[in-house]
């Protein structure tokens, strides 16, 4: 067994469990670590797969800014996990049942698995000979996926009008901080200094 | 080669352009007050957009290496699309702007959506399939949640959302499991290889992981949980538009998937369709036979009505799309009159949606209960109203197709459904006579779309207006 | 002009029946009677004009399907103008007789209009039959065949309000049934045999049909017989043969009028008409007309046994008429179709007369029917007492043996025997037809007798205040009171007569009559009292060798034959008829005479003799009063049984099975899945997803298991 293959197993064991863990921990902010985990394993396998590019990207956006973002949630929100377990705990035999005919199929499909005679040649994204990944990438995402780029991006548009739609909240009822009207107040015309004779009054 | 392929796409990118101008404009302006102006607009583009598909050339153009296909079915479906979502857009705009709820956010939404649905029936990758699917679904589930304020509206946004997310891991799974056998998402190149030869298991879980996808879409039984809560909880206009023109753009895809992809292994799919296209008709006619809510009603309709459409995709035949074709686009006329119906439907300026008020409503508004009567009746299948003509298609397309049992099966199924669609009837005309009524209706527009669409019921008798034409040649373009 | 004849009725059914509100009853009336008697001067044009060639007259296209076709056409010739006068004279004298006889009627109250109603059945029913008998195909005739079955149903059960007139209607209409089933069967495997109902097509096949063998009903038959038998099952029901004839008697529930038209000159020869009209094949069927003429002649006696002690004067016509019926199919039987419809045809008008003698009687009488509370009439009732007397020397049959002078009865009667005598070598049908001939001679002058002679029975206020019929009523008695004196006379040679040939247009027949011409026999006038049938011996025979050729061509060129009717050329029974020995021709007079002589002692002479005679045979005298018990036994085997059978299929089947099981699962089994799938959609999430995972697994696991399509 090369190094290689140690490697990747290694790494696909972690990927697995971490996937695993993630959805049967008690805690969910363990839950969201083993998740970590499991990104940290998936980008190792891209970097076997000789991916590099790939590889950090995963890590950088998917345990830098989406786990990070996950724990957030999960800490800030007060969801009682427990509750909501164990309504799904009376359902657990059966879907242990399912779930291991779920397994026997894949293990049926995948035992057996055979691919089409063309489909190696069929293949459209073959890492390209003397070109560095970055490169090869920005070649098929730019160029080839041009259309599923722009898509993506229609995407995480609707995303982001989706968000603010069912957060943006126009409250009247509340006093606001401006901080341009603190800055811009002219003491000359918020203020007048006014003599008052002692006895007199206003 | 790149100003080609935008070329063909063009309808699809003044679509998104127009959202994001509008939506920074609105932005920088005025706001939610230019959102009515923002709706006529948006439905007029629609419908300009519509006629110019419409009457666009011929034939079969391909774009991105075959990820875009523009063919007479993808030209028939979007043309369906964009005229049921302009008019959905105008039937809503008064509803929802008397209830606070009209955001301009909300057109430009729509219109996202849209071009979702146009890359959905124009689809020649698994990777275009799924862009135009996610981008369509993510500004519905926004939609749907529209109204912040209600419970109902928000949990069934989440509930959306949740299920969709899983029918797209489905879907994906499904997709990777394809690519894995084929060695490419390219429809072309499925069809290619899975054509030859003896399938592989592997390429069957694929198939039956896309095919439920879709079905979740489309929402066929058991892929349909969600229809009746989120239709029951969004706000009725948004209730139309789910169910109209997304459904049109699903049942499209998935009549390209099943024949560009897997063309070749009619008889793998086929029974999969079939036995979805069963469960659903008798689960939408049951199931909708206990429900209070006309709302809640229309979906297990539409959950029906996807069985029926599903029937003609089961016959894997031309005619099985043409079928399906002019099914679809008479479920949708009928749905947007009683969607029409159903919007004008207040008491005290409250929306109502329980069908017992409904009681004694010929007395009051006679023309609008003979309207009703008539789309009930072309929902039902009664002759001589269109909804029968659909049905007969349909049905002699699973007939011809060897698919009898299952034709006989939907002729029960229709006549068990019959009973809720005539409820509601039977309330109009010999409902309770000292039951509270409903409130005048006050909108010419709802009134129009209702009017109208009985109409269409009704004179699509003659030659069903000239649709069977342009389904044949969608068919025929999609199948060959 | 035939087209006129034809749809002249229809015209008059439509405007009567629903115009009338518009133009009123009374002219209703006379828009119906006067298209009747148009179309009855224009038949009678036709039947003078028209020579004995058939000609196709083309109307209307109906169904083409394959080989099938069915279009409407007249197909014209001396069967269907001989059919057109009778059923259009008739029909026309009955419509306007209806005129006094429907004009008051206690069945209905003041405020309701009938009369129009009335004669619209009439126009309609004349409509039908008219079509039956004008058809150029079986599916047509068929046609004509149910309308008439409708027009009748209708007719009987004239006077709803009765009880006993709506049952008698059911009855009639079920009985007939039976009979259609064998008639449609007929047709149903003429067309699967020859492929077509065309008359012509299905003639010329005959001699083909019958060397083909068919199976039916677990055995094998002969084609040509099995055919006949089941034409000739449509025609006992229609023309009320033994078995399939109880109708006929409960049929009299009807106004007196419909009696006469529909129960005795038109719609009951139907059957006979229909056998001469399937002459061709029916020559190729020799044991399909033997048991027509066996049921002919046992029908004929029975219901002459059955009339002798009936009362009500209505149904001792009715049992006159049946027992006439069985006449005729002896000689279709036998094989003389021309003498068949020689009896029909005279049978017609002195019927008629004594059905409509018989209404103006009753119509005298306000509605009384019961021959016991009459007698004495004669004087209050002249000019009905005459036309009866007329109608029943005709129906009696008096005349001068071996000659050709007498009434009409007398001449088409004894040609019956006679065919009947050389049909059958002197037979079974023989007896039984001399017998009934004694018979109803009998039962003929007991009604005379009953009704006009002796003293007044019964109500006195009825007697003192019975009163002669209008005009309106009477004229059509006269009219067919000529009829039955002189239309046997007029027209013998063409019926029975060397001149049949000629007449009927028989192919191989015009040689012979220019021969017979020559000889001076061709002159068909009627009171020729030359007994033709021996001077023509010879003739005839040249006749028939020439003929057999000629025949033999045909049906080798596979043509139709020609002529109306068609005798095989093997066929001698008319000639041998001409034969017979003389006290076979005299033997009717005879059995007349006594039959005479008999009423006359019973009640004339010695008036207690009837009392008598009842009581010393009570039990023959029971066993014909009650009609042989037929309904009783019919009543036991079918009608119980079906009551049975149907109760039990209307509460088990329908009512349990079908309404149970609909019921049940629309109310019990539909909402439990209702329920069951509004419990699934239970609110949240994880059901909905768990649903979506147990879908794919079941989905995925079929895949394994079925391995997809292959």
């Amino acid at each position: 067994m090369t190094i290689a293959a140690l490697a990747f197993y290694l790494f696909a064991i972690c990927v697995i469990a971490g996937g695993l863990f993630t959805v049967v921990s008690k805690n969910p902010v363990h839950s969201v670590l083993w998740l970590i985990l499991s990104f940290i394993s998936s980008a190792g396998l891209f970097v076997l797969l000789g991916a590099e590019f790939v590889a950090m990207l995963l890590i950088i956006v998917y345990v830098g800014a989406v786990a990070v973002l996950f724990l957030f949630v999960v800490m800030m929100l007060d969801v009682d996990f427990a509750q909501l377990k164990a309504g799904m705990a009376q359902y657990l035999p059966i879907a242990i049942l399912i779930g291991v005919v779920l397994l026997m199929q894949f293990g049926l499909a995948f035992g057996a698995w055979e691919e089409a005679e063309q489909a190696q040649s069929l293949r459209a994204a073959v890492a390209p000979e003397g070109v560095d990944n970055t490169s090869a990438l920005g070649l098929i995402i730019y160029d080839q996926y041009f259309l599923l780029f722009q898509l993506a991006g229609l995407i995480l548009l609707v995303a982001m009008i989706g968000a603010i739609v069912l957060t943006i909240r126009h409250r009247r009822d509340i006093k606001r901080q401006n901080v341009l009207t603190q800055m811009w107040r002219d003491p000359a015309a918020s203020m007048e200094m006014k003599d008052i004779k002692p006895g007199q009054g206003l | 080669m790149i100003s080609a392929d935008l070329n063909i796409i063009l309808p699809e990118i003044i679509l998104a352009i127009y959202a994001m101008v509008a939506l920074v404009g609105a932005v920088y302006t005025g706001k939610d007050a230019l959102a009515s102006l923002l709706t006529w607009l948006t439905a007029a583009v629609f419908v300009v957009v519509a006629a110019w598909i419409g009457i666009s050339g011929a034939g079969t153009n391909v774009a991105f290496n075959g990820m875009f296909n523009d063919d007479g079915f993808a030209r028939f479906a979007k043309v369906t699309i964009l005229l049921s979502a302009a008019a959905v857009l105008v039937m809503g705009q008064e509803y929802m702007s008397r209830r606070g709820i009209l955001r301009f956010e909300y057109p430009v939404l729509i219109v996202l959506a849209v071009v979702g649905m146009m890359v959905m029936v124009s689809a020649g990758d698994l990777m275009a399939l799924y862009m135009g699917l996610e981008l369509q679904s993510l500004a519905l589930y926004v939609i749907a949640s529209l109204r912040r304020d209600s419970v109902k509206s928000t949990e069934a946004g989440m509930k959306y959302f949740v299920l969709g997310a899983l029918s797209s891991g489905l879907l994906l799974y499904g997709s990777s499991l394809v690519y894995g056998f084929a060695g490419t998402t390219q429809f072309s190149g499925i069809i290619q290889v899975a054509g030859e030869g003896h399938t592989t298991l592997g390429l069957l879980f694929g198939l039956t992981f896309v095919v439920s996808g879709l079905a979740f879409k489309v929402s066929a039984v058991p892929f349909h949980m969600w229809t009746p809560d989120v239709y029951e909880g969004a706000p009725t206009p948004i209730t139309a538009f789910f169910a109209t023109a997304p459904k049109v753009a699903a049942m499209a895809l998935f009549a390209r998937v099943v024949h560009d992809a897997f063309g070749g292994v009619v008889g793998d799919w086929q029974q999969i369709v079939a036995l979805l296209s069963l469960l659903s008709m008798y689960l939408g006619a049951v199931a909708a036979i206990g429900q209070r809510d006309i709302k809640r009603l229309m979906a297990y309709s539409s959950i029906a009505h996807m069985g029926y459409a599903l029937m003609g995709l089961a016959a894997g035949t031309e005619m099985g799309v043409k079928s399906m074709l002019i099914y679809m686009a008479i479920y949708v006329a009928t749905n947007i009159g009683t969607f029409a119906f159903i919007l004008s439907m207040e008491r005290d300026g409250q929306p109502v949606t329980d069908i017992q008020s409904l009681n004694n409503y010929s007395k009051r508004e006679p023309g609008k209960a003979i309207a009703v009567l008539i789309l009930m009746f072309s929902l039902a299948g009664v002759p001589p109203f269109i909804g029968f003509f659909g049905k007969l298609e349909v049905l002699r397309a699973a007939y011809d197709a060897g698919l009898a049992w299952l034709a006989i099966a939907g002729v029960i199924a229709s006549v068990i459904g019959a009973y809720y669609y005539l409820r509601i009837v039977f309330f109009m005309y010999f409902g309770d006579e000292d039951a509270e009524g409903l409130d005048k209706s006050r909108s010419p527009v709802l009134y129009g779309f209702l009017m109208a669409s009985a109409a269409v019921m009704f004179f699509g008798l003659i030659n069903l207006f000239g649709i069977e034409g342009p389904a044949t040649l969608a068919a025929a373009s999609l199948v060959n | 002009m035939e087209t006129i004849i034809l749809f002249a009725p229809l015209v008059g059914a439509i405007i009567g029946g629903f115009g009338w509100r518009y133009i009123g009853e009374t002219a209703a009336q006379y828009v119906t009677t006067g298209l009747l008697f148009l179309a009855c001067l224009l038949s009678w044009i036709v039947f003078l004009t028209h020579g004995p060639e058939t000609q196709h007259i083309h109307i209307l296209d109906f169904i083409q399907s394959g080989a099938l076709d069915t279009s409407w056409g007249i197909r014209l010739d001396r069967l269907t103008s001989i059919m057109l006068i009778v059923v259009t004279s008739v029909s026309a004298l009955v419509h306007l007789y209806s005129f006094g006889y429907m004009a008051h009627d206690d069945h209905f109250g003041e405020d309701q209009n009938y009369k129009a109603r009335f004669f619209a059945y009439l126009s309609f029913f004349t409509f039908a039959m008219l079509m039956l008998v004008t058809s150029d195909n079986l599916v047509q005739m068929f046609f004509g065949w149910e309308g008439v079955g409708v027009a009748s149903y209708l007719l009987i059960g004239f006077y709803y309000k009765k009880p006993s007139a709506g049952a008698a209607a059911i009855k009639a209409f079920v009985v007939n049934r039976v009979g259609d089933f064998g008639f449609a069967l007929g047709i149903f495997g003429l067309f699967m045999l020859t492929d077509s109902i065309q008359f012509d097509v299905i003639f010329a096949a005959a001699p083909a049909l019958a060397e083909t063998s068919v199976h039916f009903l677990w055995t094998e038959w002969n084609a040509a017989n099995l055919l006949a038998f089941l034409l000739f099952i449509g025609a006992m029901g229609k023309s009320a043969q033994l078995f399939l004839h109880t109708w006929l008697p409960d049929a009299m529930e009807g106004p007196t009028p419909v009696s006469a038209l529909i129960h005795a000159a038109t719609m009951v020869t139907a059957g006979v008409f229909l056998v001469c009209r399937m002459s061709p094949l029916m020559e190729y069927a020799p044991e399909a007309t033997a048991f027509i003429t066996f049921l002919g002649a046992t029908t004929a006696f029975v219901a002459a046994t059955i009339g002798l002690v009936q009362n009500d004067i209505k149904r001792v016509i009715a049992y006159s008429t049946m027992s006439q019926l069985g006449y005729m199919f002896v000689a279709a039987g036998v094989g003389v179709y021309s003498v068949a419809m020689f009896h029909l045809f005279t049978h017609a008008f002195f019927k008629a007369m004594l059905f409509l003698g018989a209404g103006s009687v009753i119509h005298g009488m306000h509605h009384e029917q019961d021959m016991r509370n009459y007698g004495g009439l004669r004087k209050k009732l002249p000019y009905t007492f005459w036309a009866m007397m007329i109608g029943t020397l005709a129906i009696t049959g008096v005349g001068i043996p071996l000659t050709h002078i007498g009434f009409a009865g007398f001449l088409s009667k004894d040609a019956v025997i006679e065919s009947a005598y050389a049909g059958t070598a002197g037979g079974y049908a023989f007896w039984m037809l001399v017998i009934a001939a004694l018979f109803t001679s009998f039962y003929s002058w007991r009604l005379m007798f009953l009704t006009f002679y002796g003293k007044a029975r019964g109500d006195q206020h009825t007697h003192d205040h019975a009163h002669e019929s209008p005009k309106v009523m009477l004229v059509p008695l006269g009219v067919l009171s000529l009829g039955a004196v002189f239309a046997g006379m007029l027209w013998y040679e063409a019926f029975f007569g060397h001149n049949v040939n000629k007449f009927f247009g028989i192919a191989g027949g015009d040689h012979h009559v220019e021969a017979s011409h020559d000889d001076g026999h061709g002159d068909d006038h009627a009171k020729d009292d030359h007994a033709a049938a021996d001077a023509s011996h010879g003739d005839d025979h040249a006749t028939d060798s020439h003929g057999d050729d000629h025949a033999m061509a045909k049906v080798a060129s596979g043509d139709a034959p020609q002529g109306a009717i068609f005798m095989h050329p093997s066929n001698h029974v008319m000639h041998d008829a001409h034969d017979v020995p003389k006290w076979v021709k005299v033997s009717p007079f005879i059995a007349m005479l006594i039959g005479f002589i008999m009423a006359l002692w019973f009640y004339i002479w010695d008036p207690s003799m009837p009392r008598k005679v009842a009581e010393t045979q009570r039990p023959l005298y029971l066993f014909l009063l009650n009609k042989w018990y037929f309904d009783e036994i019919f009543d036991f085997l079918f009608v119980r049984p079906a009551n049975w059978v149907g109760r039990f299929l209307w509460k088990r089947g329908d009512g349990d099975v079908i309404d149970g099981s609909i019921n049940g699962v629309a109310m019990g089994i539909i909402p439990f899945f209702t329920k069951l799938a509004g419990r699934a959609q239970s609110g949240y999430i994880f059901t909905y997803a768990f649903t979506m995972v147990i879908g794919i697994v079941v989905l995925i696991t079929w895949m394994t298991l079925s391995g997809g399509a292959h």
